[in-house]
């Protein structure tokens, strides 16, 4: 099979091409990195690959099957980390100027568990600095093209991990999700990506964008796919305080349940003002289709959703803007030149290693932290942030499941929202609240706009029922064609 | 300044740093042992590496229970951690985790020599690193600074009391009194050279009658009993010259400089400080339900006030009990003794003297040296029924120490038991007064004060095992 | 709403030294920013919890025990600077 056919298939495929010795995973890394070479240099999708280290894990796992012996579903399959994710002997920059020449001693937890279960990683996706960002333009590197046309965003901020399983430049990536960090970039690239339940998967390793929101999960070109990945990464870890210690589901089986009489809640008010008539007309037929899948469509509403951003904005920065205190230039990282003192030494050595976007939310949440206006914008957030949750909770006393489009449009150009920050923030008014909530959210092909720019659908579940949520994905996946559309590159 | 002194009163409240004796760090499994080699005890969560997250040392939890309950605190139901946000090249994050408006103690108090001092709080937090200043003996004037990141996360609990003390003898006292309850407690090993207890002293005057407090200065960097006293008196003095001569006192942080004798201002060295406290979104907060709490209760040991009504109760002066409760090891090994059923005063008497002088001399602790409880009490029961001497006792306990071993062996072995026999004795007598017939003369002439002599004399050929009494009527028998 | 001012207080919080160019730019796009969220001011939150954490449980902790998992070379060789096992920075005032 040639190589531009193996890298089409899905990463379940790929095991089980594996495991019936159609091919070899030192054959699939090394088609996957074909790959790479004849496309990222138009994409960006990478900041740094690990081949030695895929070859090596792949070479076990050919041992292991040459000899007969049982290998983890996912092992041998290629698999890149956002580059905010540790891993010994890496270069782990999180897109940062700041961590240009840091080489990571220790792995995240994710990066065990992957390495325990002998997935090769081939390199470290670009993505918007420290994960700020809705369409990877805010890489110290480079920006991030969208594979299905390349003067387009791909998304943010996980915009390298999304946009190299479009661009089958692996069939499976890790991203982090803060405020639709995941799921944006799988609706703009037209993939599976899924922002499980806060504490879900481990964030020890993970570079801390804002710690009570940040998520890591999963990408990939099937539902499938996503419900095997994530049921490799998640599970209590005794090194993350705020991990789970809750077992995890056999995700991959109870997808393929039916949804008959399952209540799908449709979100009124992102159905409302704003949403481009394409996305608006997809999202319908989404809602048809689930009529005609069984599901029972009830109406919801999240009041309170007008305020989810400003709520955001001032949470995320404040835990960001204490987050990135530890970049100072001493113990690793940038460190600027011949500063006289120590002041001058932090003070030209942050405004040298941190971009634009980045200095922006450290000034403004380091505002709202400062002496007399605690109360006024983090405790206020935080208690808004309290009853959008309580709206969540009486939401899904009406449906098992809610739907709205990821995002109210579809991918835009390169540059164009770059000069106002407000209205890049407002991207993420479909994504943001389940960050607040806590809850498991995904995005899912659903269809085309005029230009062909893929449209992203949401399901977002309660707080673990992520079982329910990849049901319901899988379900529509398998009764449309949209997931087999692949971005022409 | 002394007529001065008389028309203000002072205002003292001392915030202490305790560093808690677990095996590993607050939040980092790495080990805390003091003059480690530089930058070995050390971690990526402790370096504050880009994705490390903390999680929190339970034993920290239990010894910030078990202290709290001792200072008669309130252990509130909830706690939780908080970021206090500050840039310095020994503080690895950009923050240091501590606990800001939930703390797990609140609302307690230790009597200090018949006196009440509230402890507003304790909280737990964790430690910054340790610099070294090249160029300099201290940061002024250094070239640059080295960083030692081994320190950096060592559990301590921040015990804060209520400006209650209004003299720097109080303040020291209380320290001390502090310092005595952590060790006991098994804690914190109260070390003041090594910086395990650390003092920071909030100082104001008002004028005597006055019921609103003055301007207060915190004093930082005192490091010794002595340096918080000499720090409080003249900062007193400081501020009252500033009051006196029209002005006002500044509310700043000063630094005490121990070789020069002064405080020091710290303004314009440190920013108007905006610590920008928030919740530590990394932890979740603590639940510490009433079982908890009682089953640390049970854990107690006695403390230093209640060892001092036990060892009064038992016989020994208020002094002598504060002795012996101010050396620990050496109140844990009067316990044990007790426990034995030692004869209390005759106890602490060889406690306080011979053995105390030899464990200064050798910068000792009783628990270092060879001597137990068992021994003590047996060697003291010897002397009880009459089979040694005092005398003999007494060079006996040092053997005991030195090179230790069982009393009642040595003294069989080494044949020291009381000679009983009276006519042995009266031998000895005779042969003493036979051999010195020069003193016998002299002493029959009126130099009655020869008559120690003839003692000695005895008391050297039976080597102090004859009983003194009976060496004293026999001799006046034979010289008449 | 942001002035100036504001920026440099803020800055100098954060040890972020800014072009004049930046403060004034961050001062306007801060202000729009503000702006937009202090419609939350609109919510009624009397006597709500702050909420930190949407997943709510307590008492994570662990056993007091010391492990280590790197060598201090492997922690200290992307040190900026070094010198003698120690981390050196610029004398401090």
């Amino acid at each position: 099979m040639s190589y531009k056919d193996l890298i089409k298939k899905t990463a379940f495929e790929q095991h089980k091409m594996l495991v019936n010795k159609e091919v070899s995973s030192v054959e699939l890394v090394n088609a996957h990195f074909e790959r790479i070479e004849e496309v990222d240099g138009k994409l960006g999708a990478f900041n740094s690959l690990t081949r030695d280290a895929a070859i090596e894990t792949a070479k076990k796992v050919d041992n292991k099957i040459k000899n007969g012996e049982d290998i983890p579903v996912l092992a041998g399959v290629p698999l890149a980390l956002k580059d905010n994710m540790n891993m010994i002997g890496s270069y782990t920059t999180a897109s940062s100027k700041i961590l240009s020449n840091f080489v990571s001693p220790y792995d995240a937890t994710v990066t065990k568990k992957l390495k325990e279960n002998l997935v090769p990683i081939v390199g470290k996706a670009n993505m918007d600095e420290f994960a700020m960002g809705s369409s990877n333009e805010n890489s110290s590197t480079k920006p991030v093209h969208n594979p299905w046309d390349l003067n387009k965003v791909p998304g943010g901020s996980s915009g390298g991990s999304a946009a190299a399983v479009a661009a089958c430049e692996v069939p499976l990536s890790l991203g982090s999700d803060t405020g639709g960090s995941i799921r944006l970039p799988a609706s703009f690239c037209g993939i599976v990506g899924v922002k499980p339940t806060y504490g879900r998967v481990s964030r020890y390793g993970l570079i801390a964008f804002a710690s009570s929101l940040d998520q890591i999960g999963p990408f990939s070109r099937s539902v499938e796919d996503s419900a095997l990945l994530l049921e490799t990464i998640s599970g209590h870890d005794p090194k993350d305080s705020t991990s789970l210690n809750i077992e995890v589901p056999k995700y991959s089986e109870l997808i393929k349940k039916e949804i008959k009489g399952l209540k799908v809640g449709v979100i009124t008010e992102l159905l409302s003002d704003g949403v481009s008539p394409e996305v608006k007309s997809s999202i319908e037929n989404a809602i048809q289709k689930y009529k005609e899948l069984g599901a029972e469509i009830v109406e919801v509403s999240l009041p309170l959703l007008k305020y989810s951003i400003g709520v955001y904005y001032i949470i995320a920065t404040a835990e960001a803007s204490s987050n990135l205190a530890r970049f100072d230039g001493v113990r690793y990282g940038h460190r600027t030149k011949d500063a006289k003192n120590l002041i001058e030494m932090y003070c030209k050595t942050r405004a040298e290693g941190f971009g634009d976007e980045v200095k922006r939310r450290i000034m403004l949440g380091t505002y709202a932290l400062s002496s007399g206006y605690y109360d006024a914008y983090y405790k206020k957030a935080q208690q808004v942030r309290h009853l959008i949750k309580n709206d969540f909770d009486k939401v899904f006393a009406q449906a098992d499941v809610i739907i709205c489009p990821t995002c109210p449009y579809t991918a835009f150009e390169i540059g164009s929202k770059v000069q106002d920050p407000l209205s890049m923030y407002l991207t993420d008014i479909g994504t943001i609240t389940a960050n607040l909530g806590g809850i498991p959210g995904m995005s899912i092909p659903c269809g085309f706009d005029n230009d062909g720019m893929p449209i992203g659908l949401e399901i977002l579940a309660p707080a673990l029922k992520e079982d329910i949520m990849m049901r319901a994905a899988y379900n529509f996946e398998q009764a449309t064609d949209f997931h087999k559309k692949i971005a022409n590159i | 300044m002394s007529q001065l002194r008389d028309k203000y009163e002072v205002v003292i409240g001392l915030e202490v740093h305790a560093q808690l004796k677990t095996k590993s760090k607050i939040f980092a499994p790495d080990g805390i042992e003091f003059g480690k080699e530089q930058n070995t005890q050390i971690s990526p969560i402790t370096l504050g590496m880009p994705g490390v997250l903390p999680v929190l040392n339970k034993e920290c939890v239990n010894m910030g229970i078990l202290l709290g309950l001792a200072l008669n605190c309130s252990i509130p139901q909830k706690c939780k951690f908080d970021r206090k946000q500050y840039f310095y090249a020994d503080l690895p994050k950009g923050y240091q985790i501590s606990q800001y408006d939930e703390p797990i103690c609140v609302n307690g108090y230790i009597d200090v020599k018949g006196k009440r001092i509230g402890i507003t709080r304790a909280h737990l937090e964790e430690d910054a690193g340790k610099l070294v200043h090249a160029g300099a003996d201290g940061l002024a004037g250094s070239s640059y600074s080295l960083v030692d990141l081994n320190r950096a996360g060592t559990p301590l609990l921040e015990i804060v009391s209520e400006p209650d003390m209004r003299s720097s003898e109080e303040a020291k006292d209380y320290m001390e009194e502090l310092r005595s309850i952590v060790r006991y407690l098994g804690v914190c090993d109260g070390n003041l050279d090594e910086g395990s207890m650390r003092c920071d002293a909030n100082i104001s005057i008002m004028p005597k009658g006055s019921k609103e407090f003055g301007t207060r200065a915190e004093i930082k960097n005192v490091n010794s009993f002595r340096a918080l006293q000499r720090a409080i008196e003249y900062e007193i003095d400081r501020q009252i010259e500033v009051v006196e001569s029209g002005e006002k006192v500044v509310q700043e942080t000063r630094l005490w400089d121990d070789n020069q004798g002064v405080t020091k201002s710290m303004r314009g060295k440190e920013d108007a400080h905006d610590y920008r406290y928030f919740p530590e979104p990394d932890l979740m907060p603590l639940e510490i339900s009433r079982e908890w709490v009682e089953s640390i209760r049970k854990s107690m040991p006695e403390l230093p006030a209640q060892k001092r009504i036990k060892y009064q109760q038992a016989g020994l002066s208020e002094y002598d009990a504060n002795v012996i409760v101010d050396q620990m090891e050496t109140a844990l090994f009067y316990d044990k003794m007790l426990d034995l059923g030692v004869n209390a005063r005759i106890a602490s008497n060889f406690l306080m003297g011979e053995i105390t002088a030899y464990l200064k001399e050798e910068h000792l602790t009783i628990d270092q040296t060879k001597i137990t409880p068992e021994s003590l009490t047996k060697l003291i029961k010897l002397i009880e029924n009459g089979t040694i001497s005092n005398n003999i006792a007494k060079n006996l306990v040092m053997t005991l120490v030195k090179e230790g071993g069982d009393p009642e062996e040595i003294v069989k072995k080494q044949g020291l038991g009381v000679i009983s026999d009276q006519n042995a004795i009266k031998e000895i007598c005779q042969k003493v007064v036979n051999d010195n017939p020069n003193q016998v003369a002299a002493y029959k002439g009126g130099k009655q004060q020869l008559f120690g002599y003839f003692v000695g004399q005895v008391m050297k050929e039976t080597k102090g095992r004859a009983n003194p009494q009976t060496v004293n009527s026999l001799l006046k028998e034979i010289l008449g | 709403m942001i002035e100036i001012k504001d920026v440099e207080h803020v800055a100098k919080l954060a040890r972020l030294e800014l072009t004049e160019e930046e403060k004034r730019k961050f001062a306007n796009q801060l202000s729009s920013i503000l702006e937009y969220v202090e419609e939350m001011n609109e919510v009624d939150t009397e006597g709500v919890e702050p909420m930190s954490h949407a997943i709510h449980f307590v008492n994570v902790m662990r056993e007091d025990e010391v492990k280590y998992e790197q060598t201090k070379e492997e922690l200290m060789k992307n040190a900026p600077f070094e010198e003698d096992g120690f981390f050196r920075v610029p004398k401090i005032s």
